[in-house]
């Protein structure tokens, strides 16, 4: 076997039962990586359970800062005896199985091409901890000593991570740091250590932080001034409700009165939960709802309410696992038809597409701002791996000089000065934007009746068809609108080099980026391009343009956003080649750069220079 | 709409205290049916904002989808209205006084929009104690759909077309007063002299307002051996009081006849003078009202006038502790924490 050293590249899955107090002990673990300016990335694999199944917490550790998942592991920690089986296999030969000797392992699970370390884990958290819950929960840290031993973690990062983690309850550290020593010493009077595969002290991460996209999300629609949130429970974006309501305590309370500038509304079910949000911004406030794909299948007939009587609504769509309940602890990117076109009759919807936490916070921030500016509905379309996951990301960003973009609101003194009769859905400025008033802004002027019946320009019932045409066709010319508003896409070269473009969005833009190093070290060069918006802004559709081949990478079954572009652009369809990856965990490079390679062997041949 | 109404003033017309004319508070020539129980209803709740003189623009209009829901065109023009998608006027409300502490919320619903397809939230409205005042126009059918039953037509009630409603009703008093709705009503479209004092005192409510109205339709619930229709409701009709809404800065005095008063003050000071008429009823006693209800239903009758009202009401504002300035008028400097927070935030997560 192979002893060759590997630093700060490697991947090291823990596999824990669900309800055991693991999740912490990981955190920690990642977090002093992090701590070490080693690129880190967590991902937990958890079940739809409170207690008792298997949940696996997969770290990747890379000095080149590749963040995407990676096929193969190289380490893996078993605590959980269900799954011995699956866990074995699971390490790529080579690899390094850490189990518990408290129980010999059975010959069954012996494999001749990987390496065995068994640590008494239960043995010693029995042997120095009476309660049966301390037990557990101090074995946790026990592992995370030995773990950190094997892979030359620096103990003193560990501690500091643990003194910071338990600042609250300052005497449970002497405690955790007594289980870390007896994981560390372990370690050091059984084992060799450390392994050929490990970690040293790097200065890569700079001003970076590790953070959730939903955390990041909800400190967006803090700083975009968010006053109402309306939520219902939902995998995996209930968290963005719950840090909403957490930093809105400790940001949003009046120093004086001790009275809240903000509502934090859990509704009876989604259908409710965008009701209050157009209820909300109808009367002026800002307002947004979080949910993921089942709630915007409910939220449909309300969201073409939005569409069609131009209500600002900001919708967050953390997306999981479909069709039906379907993986909802597990990623996918399979809501995008469903989020382009949702609800009935001619509709279309402005998305964004966050690929960090930093641009889950700027998104969410643009997203209000786009809302009330363009009267509709807008979308910001993350996932389950971003919006749970912790994420090295580039710091969040405020500039104090940044004003909200309300919109064309009129105020009472507008309204007075106005030469004409105040329509509402007069197109005055050319842009297919009409202005709208506040209720309870002016005595006489300005009031309306918002319907989602046909309406003329001045919001008065409508059955004829000349009228109903204009209307819808002014939205349509809103849409143009909108793409001088939207974000435009990022590229990764200075100019098209190449007849074939990557195209990517989302948290599948980890992977590619990596992708596009893995198939350039094999001499194969190609442009690339992450798609952050919809509708296709002007500089996507050239790119897409001028390139023979397009790839398109993307988290669904039945390549969604390639169908989205068929429908939306002039493309021949043979143009466009799909990179799919739908099991529910996040894609690899691997995937990408294997994928490539096989299906541009031909078009090597043809077109590639 | 092609059908305008004249803008004449009847020269003996006069203005309220905050200087509108009743025609002020009008909306556009109604569409419904010659006859309409919702008519009578529209004309109450102009009566209603006309008397208590209040500035049409202070009020917010919300419905859901039907006959009933078309019905806040019909008043209140200078008022801005919403009609929403089929039950889910609730929501709308929800979130509108959310923004806005500062307006009067009107919902007019009917009995398929909240007993049926809006019954969620319809009940999880009541359950936050959202100021509004809900009025409910209920005649027992789906009207612009031709007269299906709906789910609050009585069992064994006669239809247009001659079936007989095999179904229990959903009485939405008694759910109300089951959920502690705050403040519980019912009338008849056609008894005005309860209803607008009712509408005045539901607005002054500090909570959600229930006022179950029973509105017949004319076209196709009118019939014999309908329950909802004129002549049974006429018939069957019997009030807990005789009711008067008195507003804070008018201080009248009434001789109601002893041991039969009763007197709830408002949050606002104005009060609700009522003389009783079961002596057994307080209106401010729960479970006296549902006993009431019970004992009329069980005799046949429809009970109507106030049924309950709660005088330590405390709506949704209250319970979340919001600001005293409206939420929609809070100024960015304040709610944006600027970039020195966010550092310290980005800080924690390193």
């Amino acid at each position: 076997m192979s002893k060759e050293v590997l630093i700060n590249d490697l991947v090291i899955r823990f596999s824990n039962v669900n309800g055991t107090g693991s999740a912490s002990a990981n955190d920690m673990f990642a977090k002093s990586i992090f701590r070490m300016g080693i690129p880190v990335t967590p991902k937990n694999i958890f079940p739809s359970n409170i207690q008792g199944l298997p949940t696996w917490y997969e770290v990747r550790i890379n000095g080149k800062g590749y963040l995407g998942r990676r096929e193969g592991i190289d380490i893996l920690l078993a605590v959980n005896p269900q799954v011995l089986r699956r866990d074995v296999d699971s390490v790529r030969p080579g690899g390094y199985f850490i189990y518990d000797n408290s129980k010999q392992l059975h010959r069954e699970f012996i494999r001749d091409d990987i390496n065995y370390i068994g640590i008494p884990m239960i043995e010693l958290a029995m042997a120095n901890y009476d309660v049966p819950r301390l037990q557990q929960l101090f074995k946790n840290i026990i592992y995370v000593g030995a773990i950190a031993t094997l892979i030359n973690v620096d103990v003193e990062v560990i501690k500091q991570v643990i003194s910071e983690q338990f600042e609250k309850k300052k005497k449970l550290i002497p405690a955790n740091f007594q289980a870390l020593e007896l994981g560390i010493n372990y370690v050091k009077e059984h084992l060799d250590y450390p392994l050929p595969i490990r970690v040293e002290h790097m200065d890569e991460n700079k001003d970076k932080i590790l953070i959730d996209g939903n955390t990041a999300t909800a400190l967006g629609a803090i700083y975009a001034g968010a006053t109402i949130m309306a939520w219902y429970p939902i995998t995996p974006s209930t968290s963005i409700a719950k840090a909403f309501e957490t930093y809105c305590k400790k940001l949003r309370v009046d120093d004086e009165t001790g009275k809240n500038n903000y509502a934090f509304l859990q509704a009876e079910d989604e259908l409710a939960a965008i009701g209050m949000v157009i209820g909300a911004t109808w009367n002026g406030a800002r307002a947004f709802t979080s949910t993921s794909g089942p709630g915007v299948s409910l939220m449909n007939e309300f969201i073409g309410l939005s569409y069609f009587a131009e209500i600002p609504v900001v919708l967050i769509n953390v997306q999981r696992g479909g069709p039906s309940t379907g993986m909802p602890t597990r990623t996918q990117q399979a809501d995008i038809l469903s989020s382009a076109y949702a609800s009935h009759g001619d509709t279309k919807h402005v998305l964004l597409f966050p690929s960090t936490p930093a641009e889950c916070f700027e998104h969410t921030v643009q997203a209000f701002d786009l809302a009330d500016r363009l009267q509709t509905l807008v979308m910001v379309i993350s996932d389950l791996d971003l919006g749970m996951n912790s994420h090295l990301s580039p710091p969040m960003n405020w500039d104090d000089d940044r004003k909200y973009d309300l919109g064309k609101v009129l105020s009472a003194e507008d309204l007075d000065s106005l030469k004409t009769q105040f329509g509402r859905y007069n197109d005055v400025d050319g842009d297919a934007i009409p202005y709208r008033t506040i209720p309870g802004t002016h005595p006489t002027k300005g009031s309306f009746f918002t319907r989602g019946t046909s309406h003329d320009e001045f919001a008065k019932y409508t059955e004829l068809g000349e009228v109903y045409v204009r209307n819808v066709d002014r939205l349509a010319e809103k849409w143009e609108t909108a793409k001088d508003l939207i974000p435009a896409p990022e590229f990764y070269q200075n100019e098209d080099e190449s007849t074939v473009g990557l195209l990517f969005f989302g948290t599948t833009t980890y992977a590619a980026l990596e992708a596009m190093d893995l198939i350039e070290a094999e001499g194969i060069n190609i442009d690339s391009m992450r798609v952050t918006s919809f509708p296709f802004h002007a500089a996507a559709v050239e790119f897409i343009e001028n390139h023979e081949k397009i790839v398109v990478v993307e988290q669904n079954r039945d390549a969604q956003f390639r169908s989205l572009l068929l429908n939306e652009l002039n493309v021949n369809p043979n143009k466009l080649i799909s990179v799919v990856n739908y099991d529910g965990m996040p894609i690899t490079a691997d995937l990408i750069a294997r994928t490539i390679k096989d299906k541009l062997l031909i078009v090597k041949s043809a077109s590639l220079p | 709409m092609s059908y305008s109404k004249p803008t004449f003033q009847h020269p003996d017309s006069k203005k309220n205290n905050v200087g509108y004319y009743k025609s002020d508070y009008e909306g556009v020539i109604s569409t419904l049916c010659a006859g309409c129980g919702h008519d009578s209803i529209s004309g109450a709740i102009v009566q209603a904002c006309y008397e208590i003189s209040l500035e049409p623009h202070r009020l917010a209009k919300l419905s859901g989808i039907g006959c009933s829901s078309k019905t806040p065109t019909y008043f209140l023009s200078n008022s801005h209205g919403f009609n929403s998608v089929h039950g889910r006027m609730p929501s709308i409300a929800t979130g509108a006084n959310m923004a806005n502490k500062d307006l009067i919320y009107l919902g007019v619903s009917g009995d398929g929009d909240t007993a049926s397809i809006g019954m969620g939230q319809f009940v999880h409205a009541i359950r936050r104690n959202v100021n509004m005042v809900y009025i409910v126009m209920n005649n027992g059918c789906y009207g612009l759909t031709k007269g299906q039953d709906s789910a609050t037509a009585d069992f064994g009630s006669i239809s247009k077309a001659g079936g007989e409603n095999p179904y229990q009703a959903i009485d939405l008093v008694g759910l109300a007063l089951e959920l502690n709705a705050t403040f519980v009503g019912r009338s008849f479209s056609g008894d005005k002299s309860q209803l607008v004092p009712m509408i005045k005192a539901a607005m002054s409510h500090p909570g959600f307002a229930l006022l179950d109205v029973i509105s017949p339709c004319v076209t196709f619930n009118n019939n014999k051996g309908s329950t909802k229709s004129y002549s049974h409701v006429r018939a069957h009709i019997e009030a807990t009081s005789i009711f008067d809404f008195v507003p804070e800065e008018e201080e009248i005095k009434v001789d109601y006849g002893e041991g039969k008063d009763a007197e709830v003050e408002l949050f606002d000071g104005s009060k609700i003078h009522l003389s009783k008429l079961a002596p057994e009823w307080n209106p401010t006693d729960r479970f006296s009202a549902v006993k009431r209800l019970q004992s009329a239903k069980s005799e046949g009758k429809i009970l109507t006038g106030l049924m309950y009202i709660n005088p330590e009401s405390e709506d949704l504002h209250k319970k979340m502790n919001t600001s005293d300035e409206p939420l929609n008028a809070i100024d960015e400097h304040v709610l944006c924490p600027g970039s020195q927070k966010l550092a310290e935030i980005n800080a924690s997560f390193r």
